[in-house]
Formats: structure tokens, C-alpha cells, sequence
């Protein structure tokens, strides 16, 4: 049997700790070769330093988010892409609270982080971004990644294998050649489809790559308590406890937005 | 001698289609391109046009597509442009909605079903009630939108309204909110809404005024700043040719090629409507 390498992939973390300590937890017993975290570790969650303290404390490599590009450079706003009033409203209010609340060591410690990687694993090139290769905080939706675009990044970049989060979504698309694109999605908040278990990627790299989207249940209800303690928005609170976005709505294309219930 | 700024070329991620050329079923005191019933400045595409503009945009990696008009629902071949197309990527048509009788709506919900990709379908209103949007877009017009967006609510097509700041106060919250509501009241639970600034060329020069000559991008911005304009990653295919952007379609210096290919190069923002997009950071993508 060929060897296969095993690397977990963990998208947009939002501050959910509990998440996070629920998904190393989940990825420690499968096993990995390796784990990485794609950015946006702030947002929409309470208490934001909780995280760059668990992934230094456990040696967890990753890339900047938008988050961590606007934190570390003291930008005014998270610069996460969106175009509607609405959505920008309430980007602004979870900006200023993860701004507020995490400490300019951390804030540091963002800047340092590299905006892209790459590994290459017996020849599989694998490119480990954000929002793409190509910008930081480009939506990536599963209904609007089309095949000629996403082949034409492969060769841009020079990749097999583009891992991506920012838009919360998780999908995978195998293109020809034995080449895939992934959203890994987020476990900062539910893939708003009425469930409040959130999911991170494991990416197998043998002689064919695999994806597998992990779910993973972990207790939202202390997220939900400590989200009202910090006083942060009722509405961000309410997709934690049910599944369903209520917010950063706007940005959906068509498909996505009818999946969900707002 | 003063420097017009140029605007680079990313990416053909957007590209656009002037289905129904300058042909539309009404005449819009705005509409910066003068459409009307005899508007031949531009034809409309064949479903043979659009299929070999699709073949050559994927061989560049078009992320998305969409269709505008002139009315795209005088297109008669709309429907099979729209499945050719949702083959191949997203699709958003933008139609002033008089257009959207049962059966087409029906047809466009199959479409949409049948495809891995989204189909957006955005519809143009003026006002908040008829005698405002009438105004705008002329007489009896309001009426037969309201036909056609409660067929769409029927079919389970949640459109994207389109609003032009022609429209009493949308950029405010009030004006917002009461758009939103509206569009809730036709049976949309999850009402969308993008407004539009107004382009003062076309139509638009008699019911307010054209650009002053100062109206122009300053010479000092780089290519890098305005690659946040949609001319750095779009281009409009017309029955003319192959032009820079979804608005300049009546400036012949705007038709870049006949090939997408050989429009894949900067171009000079000189024009007043540069100016509109550059100052509201527009993009007429939804």
C-alpha cells in the first residue's frame, strides 16, 4: 500500500475556542502528518487571544486571514470583501471588538504570519491561501468557481492542490489532472444549513488526493453564554445556537443564499 | 501635456453580454446607453454568438457571466443562451422584469435546478411605489413588474432588486429599509437589494446633465489604485466587438478588439462615467 500523508486543514476559527479545542482534539484522534490553519482567527467570537495562544502553545503553523492582515497593520476595518451595507455593519462590529480585545503582542505575532504556503508532498504541489492565491479576501463559493477558473488558478499558481476558506462554506472540486480546489470552510461559526456542529478539511495525499469534511459538535451552547456576556450581537448569537446565518447574507450568490433560511 | 491614468488588466473573471444590443420594450429617462424599441446601435447576440464567446472564454478562466440588454428577454433565444452558458459557469441576467411571464419563469427555475452554477436574475425598479418608478421608466411599466416579480416569487426565484440612486433617498437607511420592505411584500422573504449609482451620458444628459469637464479620474492614480475597478477584470461582448466595460458601449474608442484575447490590455480612464465609478467605487457586478 503507497504511503499517504494526512494534513489537517482548519478554516476561519472566528474565535470559537471551544471549536478549536474541539477540532485539534477530533484531528489528534484520527491522526495527521501535519496541521495547518488558513486565517481569520478573530471575529464574530468572544475573548480573540484565546486562539493565537492555543496555536502557539501547540506548534500549529498557518497563514494570515484578512483579519490578521488588518490587525497587524492597525487598518480601521477587516477588510473582508463585502459590498452591502448591511453585511459591512456588522463586519464592523465584530472588527472592533476583535481589535479591542487582542493584545499588540498578538497583534505582532499576525504580521509575522506568512499570506500563503506551499508543501509539496512527493510532487503533489499543495498551496495553502486564504480567500485564493490571488487575493486575500476573494470569495470562493462553490456555485460560482466555476471549472475553466479554477484549472486556470491551478496553472497560475502553479498548484494540484488550492486550499482556500474566507467564504465559510466548505466544498471540493476535482478538476482534471488529478487537480482539486477546496474550501475547507470554517469552524468559527455553522455552514448555515440549521446545524450547529462547525467543519474542518483532512487532505490525503498518496498516489490520488482525497478530501474528507470533518464535522465537528462541540459545546456551542458555552459559545453562545460567553458571546451574551461580551455583549456582542443577539444576531450572531442566534446562528451559533441554530445553524443558520444572519448575517454577511448579501455576499451569497444565488444558490447559497436559497439554501439557507435568511 | 496632463497623463490619463490607465487601468491594468487582472483577469477576464467577469464577462458580459449585450444580449438584447440597444433593443429594450421601454426607454428609461436614465438609461445611460438611450435603449428603446429602435435603438439599433447595437444588435442583439445569436445563440451562436454567445456559444463562441463562451468556447473563448474558457480558455481564459471566466469565472462568471452576465446578460444585459436592451431588454434580454426580447432576446428569443435567451433561454437557450442561459443553459448554454450555466454548462459552463454562473449567470446573472439584468431585465427590467415586464418580460417574466409564467412560463419563462418556470423555465428559469429548471435551468437553475438543473445547474451546478447559480443563476441570478436582477430586475430593475426606479421607485418605491408606480408614480415614482413610472417616472423613471415610463407609464404602465410599474404594473406589469409587479406581474412579473410575483410569477418569479411563484417559481422560487428570489431576484436581486436594483434600485438607481435616481430613487428618492436608497442610499439612506430609511430609503433602505423601505426598498427592503417593499420587496418583502411581494413575497420575498429574503429580500435583496443593490443600488446603482447614475452613469450621466446616454438618456441620462437630458434628464439631468452631463459630466463637467473636471469629472475626470485624477492623473496622479496608479494602476494599482484602480485596480479596484471593474474594467481591471471585465470586458462586454456587443454585436461591434469586444468592449472595456458594461458602460461605455457608445464610445467607439472603448471597443478594445473582436477577440477577448487581444482586449487583455490596460486602457485609458478618460471618460466622465470612469470618474462616477471611480468616486462610488462601483461595480455593476451584483
Amino acid at each position: 500500500m503507497p504511503d499517504v500523508t494526512r494534513i489537517a486543514l482548519i478554516g476561519g476559527i472566528y474565535s470559537n475556542y471551544h471549536a478549536l479545542n474541539a477540532t485539534l482534539s477530533e484531528i489528534e484522534r484520527r491522526g495527521a502528518d501535519a496541521t495547518y490553519f488558513l486565517g481569520d482567527l478573530g471575529a464574530f467570537g468572544p475573548h480573540p487571544d484565546r486562539i493565537p495562544e492555543l496555536l502557539i502553545e501547540r506548534g500549529i503553523p498557518g497563514i494570515q486571514g484578512n483579519y490578521e492582515e488588518s490587525l497587524s497593520s492597525g487598518a480601521t476595518d477587516c477588510h473582508c470583501g463585502y459590498t452591502d451595507p448591511r453585511d459591512n455593519f456588522y463586519a464592523q462590529i465584530s472588527y472592533d471588538y476583535t481589535a479591542q480585545h487582542t493584545s499588540d503582542s498578538y497583534k505582532r505575532w499576525m504580521g509575522t504570519l506568512p499570506p500563503s504556503l506551499r508543501l509539496n508532498i512527493g510532487g503533489t504541489r499543495i498551496l495553502l491561501s486564504h480567500g485564493s492565491p490571488r487575493k486575500i479576501n476573494e470569495f470562493l463559493w462553490r456555485s460560482t468557481s466555476p471549472q475553466v477558473f479554477l484549472s486556470k488558478m491551478c496553472d497560475d499558481y502553479a498548484a494540484d492542490v488550492i486550499a482556500c476558506t474566507h467564504s465559510g462554506l466548505h466544498w471540493h472540486k476535482e478538476l482534471p489532472g488529478n487537480r482539486h480546489v477546496v474550501n475547507v470552510g470554517v469552524i468559527g461559526r455553522p455552514a448555515n444549513d440549521g446545524r450547529t456542529n462547525v467543519w474542518y478539511a483532512m487532505l490525503t495525499v498518496g498516489e490520488r488526493v482525497g478530501v474528507e469534511f470533518v464535522p465537528i459538535v462541540y459545546d456551542h451552547g458555552a459559545l453562545a453564554r460567553e458571546m451574551r456576556q461580551q455583549k456582542l450581537p443577539e444576531e450572531f448569537i442566534e446562528t451559533i445556537e441554530t445553524g443558520w446565518w444572519t448575517t454577511c447574507l448579501e455576499i451569497l450568490p444565488a444558490k447559497e443564499r436559497s439554501a439557507g433560511k435568511f | 501635456m496632463t497623463l490619463t491614468p490607465q487601468v491594468p488588466m487582472r483577469a477576464l473573471d467577469t464577462l458580459w453580454f449585450q444580449v438584447a444590443g440597444t433593443i429594450c420594450n421601454i426607454e428609461c429617462a436614465h438609461c445611460f446607453i438611450s435603449s428603446s424599441p429602435t435603438n439599433r446601435s447595437h444588435e442583439m447576440l445569436s445563440l451562436a454568438d454567445v456559444e463562441s464567446r463562451l468556447a473563448e472564454a474558457g480558455t481564459l478562466g471566466v469565472k462568471e457571466y452576465y446578460f444585459t440588454g436592451g431588454e434580454p428577454f426580447l432576446n428569443r433565444e435567451m433561454i437557450p443562451i442561459l443553459a448554454a452558458t450555466l454548462k459552463q459557469g454562473p449567470a446573472t441576467v439584468l431585465t427590467n422584469g415586464m418580460l417574466l411571464r409564467k412560463e419563462i419563469c418556470d423555465q428559469l427555475r429548471e435551468l437553475s435546478d438543473g445547474s451546478e452554477y447559480s443563476l441570478d436574475i436582477r430586475v430593475s425598479i426606479d421607485g418605491y411605489d408606480r408614480a415614482s418608478n413610472d417616472a423613471i421608466r415610463g407609464a404602465g411599466v410599474w404594473d406589469r413588474v409587479m406581474i412579473g416579480l410575483s410569477n418569479l416569487a411563484a417559481a422560487g426565484i428570489n431576484p436581486v432588486i436594483t434600485v438607481t440612486e435616481s430613487a428618492d433617498g436608497v442610499r439612506g437607511e430609511d430609503g433602505r429599509t423601505r426598498f427592503l420592505d417593499l420587496i418583502r411584500s411581494l413575497g420575498f422573504a429574503k429580500p435583496r437589494l443593490k443600488v446603482l449609482p447614475v452613469f450621466r451620458i446616454g438618456a441620462e444628459t437630458k434628464r439631468s446633465h452631463g459630466y463637467e469637464d473636471w469629472e475626470r479620474i485624477p492623473e496622479h492614480v496608479t494602476e494599482t489604485e484602480a485596480e479596484v475597478l471593474q474594467c481591471s477584470s471585465c470586458r462586454m461582448v456587443t454585436s461591434k466587438g469586444v468592449y472595456v466595460c458594461p458602460i461605455l458601449i457608445d464610445v467607439a474608442e472603448a471597443r478594445m478588439g473582436d477577440t477577448l484575447v487581444e482586449t487583455l490590455r490596460s486602457f485609458p480612464l478618460r471618460y466622465g462615467a470612469c470618474h462616477t465609478c471611480w468616486v462610488e467605487g462601483v461595480s455593476c457586478r451584483t
